[in-house]
C-alpha cells in the first residue's frame, strides 16, 4: 500500500502563510545584508571598470583589430628560422630542467629549516619561512630582469631566476611534507636498534621522497611554461623570439612559435605524468600550482 | 635501498616458500637467493640506466643553458655587488629621514600598487566568469554534445598554455598601452586555468541530484544551476580566490610590456639603475603579496573546511 500525503492545495499554502508569514520570507535583516554585500561588490566592480575605461564600446573597437591580428596569424610559417626556434625551445626546456633540479636540491635544507618538527624554535623558523616566502613572493620575471642586469643577457640569468623563485616554492611544499611525516616508522626503526641516521634513512626518507619528487616534477611542468616568457626580458629561451616577432608584427611567425610552445608543453606534461606514475604511483592530476 | 633487506626477506619468506620447494629442483634457500639476486641486479641496472639518462639530460641542459662553473664564478660577485647596491643607506641616528628618502616615491607607488591589485581583481572576475560559462561543457559528465566538449577543452587548453605575458604583448598592440591590455591578458589566462580546475571539480560531483532534476524534467541550464552549482560553488570560490593571488603577482609584471600596473615602475627602476628604488619596490610588493595571500587563505578556510584544502 502506498501512503500519500494529502496534496497541498493553494488554499492550504495561503492558510499556512497567514499563520506563519516569516517562514515564507528571508528575514529582512539578512536580506538587507545580502543586498548590501552585492551592492558593495557591484559598486566596486563598476568603479574598477570606470577606472580602467573598460567599456563594451572600447572592447568592440579592439575586437576588429584583434580579429585582424588573428587572421594574419594564419598560416603559421617558420620564416626559414625553424632550426633557430627549435634550438631556442631546447634552451627553454634546458633552463627549466636545470633550474628545477638545482632548486629542488637547494630547497631540501631550506624546507627542513621551515618545518616545525625539525626546527622547534619558532623565531628561527619564522625567519626561514618568511625568507622563503620572500623568494616566492617576487615574481620570476622580476628576478630574471635583475639577473639579466647582474650576469648579462642569456639563459644563465633565466636559470638563476628559476632557481631563486622555485627554491622558495619547493621549500614550502617540502616543509609541509616533512611536517606530515608519520612518526611510527621512525619508532619502528629505533625499536629494531637503528641509529638516528638509519631512522632518517629508512623511517623518514621513504615517506617524503615520493612527495618531493612529485612536487619537483610539477614544478618542472610549471617552469617549462614560465621559462617560455623569460626571454621577453632577455633571460634566454624562445620568449625572446616570440616577443620580437610580436613587436615587429610578424604574426605568422609568432603563431608558429606559439604552436611550438603548445607542443612542447603538452609533451613535457605527458612525459612528467608518465614519470610521476612510475615513481610514485600517483595518478591524481596536478595540484593548483602557478 | 636493499642493503638491509635480505635477512628480513629470507626470514619472512621461509614459511610460505617451503610448500612450493617440494616440486622445484633447487632447494629453497638457493632458489630464493638467486631469484632475489636477479631481481636486485635488474633493479640496479634500471636505476643505473635512469641515473645515466638523468646525468646526460643534466649535462646537456647545462651545455645548452650556458651554465658553466666559470661563468657562475664570474657572475656571483656581480650578483652580490648588485644586491649590495640596491640596499639603502640607513643610519640609526637619522632613520626617519633615511627611510623617507628610500621610499620617496611611496604615494605614487601605493597608487600603482592599488591599480595593480584592481587589474588582478577585474582580470580574475572576467576570467572566472568565462570559466564558469565553459567549464560545464568541458566536464565529461555534464557535456551537452561531444563537439561542444571538444571545443571547450581545446579553448581552455589554448587559453592556459600560452603565457599571460604573450597575451599581454598581443593586447598591447590591439588596445594600446595601458591597463586594459593587462586586464584582458589576465582574464584570458585565468579563463583557461580556472576552467580546467572548475571542469575537474564538476567531474567529481555526486550525480544523483543531476539524475533527480533530469527525471523531474529540468533542462540543461536548470540542472546545472540546481544540481551542480550548489555542490561545486565553494570549490569554485576557493579556486577563484587562489587565482586572484596568482594574478596579483602576474599583474605586477605585465607592466614590463606596457600593460599597466607597478611593473612599469619596476622596469624603469631596473633598466635605469635606480638601485634603491628596486629594493623599496620589491619590499612593497612582497609585503602586499603576503598580506593578500594571508587574507585569501583566511577567506578560503572559512569557505571550505580546512581539512578539504590540500
Amino acid at each position: 500500500m502506498i501512503i500519500r500525503p494529502a496534496a497541498l492545495t493553494p488554499e492550504a499554502i495561503a492558510a499556512a502563510r497567514l499563520i506563519c508569514p516569516a517562514a515564507f520570507h528571508v528575514p529582512r535583516g539578512e536580506r538587507l545584508w545580502q543586498w548590501f554585500i552585492w551592492g558593495v561588490f557591484g559598486g566596486f566592480t563598476l568603479y574598477c571598470l570606470w577606472l580602467f575605461d573598460l567599456s563594451p564600446l572600447r572592447l568592440l573597437q579592439g575586437a576588429g583589430k584583434f580579429i585582424d591580428v588573428i587572421s594574419h596569424m594564419f598560416p603559421p610559417t617558420s620564416g626559414g628560422a625553424f632550426s633557430t626556434y627549435l634550438y631556442a625551445l631546447m634552451e627553454t626546456v634546458a633552463m627549466a630542467f636545470l633550474g628545477t633540479v638545482i632548486a629542488s636540491v637547494l630547497a631540501v635544507p631550506l624546507g627542513m629549516l621551515c618545518a616545525k618538527n625539525v626546527l622547534p624554535n619558532w623565531l628561527a623558523r619564522f625567519v626561514f619561512r618568511r625568507s622563503s616566502d620572500a623568494l616566492r613572493g617576487v615574481d620570476q620575471m622580476i628576478w630574471a630582469l635583475i639577473f639579466v642586469r647582474a650576469v648579462g643577457l642569456g639563459p644563465l640569468a633565466g636559470i638563476l631566476a628559476i632557481i631563486i623563485s622555485d627554491t622558495g616554492t619547493l621549500a614550502k611544499l617540502y616543509s609541509e611534507a616533512v611536517e606530515n611525516v608519520e612518526k611510527k616508522p621512525v619508532e619502528g626503526v629505533r625499536a629494531c636498534g637503528g641509529n638516528a641516521v638509519q631512522a632518517a634513512r629508512f623511517g623518514i626518507l621513504p615517506q617524503i621522497l615520493p612527495v618531493m619528487l612529485s612536487n619537483a616534477l610539477y614544478i618542472f611542468e610549471s617552469n617549462t611554461r614560465s621559462a617560455t616568457i623569460l626571454g621577453i626580458v632577455g633571460a634566454g629561451g624562445i620568449g625572446f623570439y616570440l616577443a620580437d616577432r610580436i613587436r615587429t608584427l610578424l604574426w605568422e611567425e609568432a603563431s608558429f612559435i606559439m604552436i611550438l610552445i603548445l607542443i612542447a608543453v603538452y609533451a613535457i606534461d605527458w612525459g612528467s605524468k608518465v614519470i610521476r606514475r612510475r615513481l610514485t604511483g600517483d595518478r591524481s592530476s596536478a595540484p593548483p600550482l602557478h | 635501498m636493499n642493503r638491509a633487506a635480505p635477512a628480513a626477506l629470507t626470514l619472512i619468506s621461509s614459511g610460505s616458500a617451503t610448500s612450493s620447494a617440494g616440486r622445484a629442483a633447487p632447494p629453497f634457500p638457493d632458489a630464493f637467493e638467486s631469484q632475489w639476486r636477479a631481481l636486485n641486479a635488474r633493479k640496479r641496472r634500471l636505476n643505473l640506466a635512469y641515473g645515466g639518462l638523468f646525468a646526460v639530460a643534466f649535462f646537456l641542459s647545462a651545455w645548452i643553458g650556458e651554465f658553466n662553473p666559470v661563468k657562475i664564478a664570474q657572475g656571483l660577485p656581480r650578483i652580490h655587488e648588485y644586491i649590495v647596491k640596491t640596499l639603502p643607506v640607513l643610519t640609526w641616528s637619522n632613520l626617519p629621514a633615511d627611510l623617507g628618502e628610500w621610499f620617496y616615491g611611496l604615494p605614487k607607488w601605493l597608487r600603482m600598487l592599488w591599480e595593480t591589485i584592481l587589474i588582478a581583481y577585474i582580470g580574475t572576475l572576467l576570467g572566472t566568469a568565462g570559466a564558469l560559462m565553459l567549464c560545464f561543457d568541458a566536464a565529461d559528465n555534464l557535456k551537452r554534445s561531444s563537439w561542444g566538449y571538444w571545443v571547450a577543452r581545446r579553448v581552455l587548453e589554448v587559453c592556459r598554455t600560452i603565457p599571460d605575458l604573450v597575451y599581454a604583448l598581443i593586447f598591447v598592440f590591439v588596445f594600446g598601452i595601458g591597463p586594459l591590455a593587462g586586464i584582458l591578458a589576465i582574464a584570458v589566462h585565468s579563463l583557461g586555468g580556472n576552467g580546467k580546475l572548475f571542469a575537474e571539480a564538476a567531474e567529481n560531483i555526486d550525480m544523483r541530484p543531476v539524475d533527480g532534476l533530469k527525471a523531474a524534467g529540468a533542462n540543461w541550464v536548470q540542472t546545472v544551476r540546481f544540481a551542480v552549482l550548489p555542490q561545486v560553488l565553494p570549490n569554485f570560490l576557493s579556486f577563484a580566490l587562489w587565482r586572484f593571488e596568482i594574478n596579483v603577482r602576474t599583474a605586477s609584471i605585465i607592466g614590463f610590456v606596457g600593460a599597466g600596473g607597478i611593473g612599469q615602475e619596476f622596469y624603469t627602476a631596473i633598466r635605469m639603475l635606480y638601485y634603491e628604488d628596486i629594493s623599496a619596490l620589491i619590499l612593497l610588493l612582497v609585503v602586499t603579496v603576503m598580506l593578500i595571500d594571508l587574507g585569501c587563505e583566511k577567506l578560503r578556510h572559512r569557505m571550505i573546511g580546512k581539512e578539504n584544502l590540500s
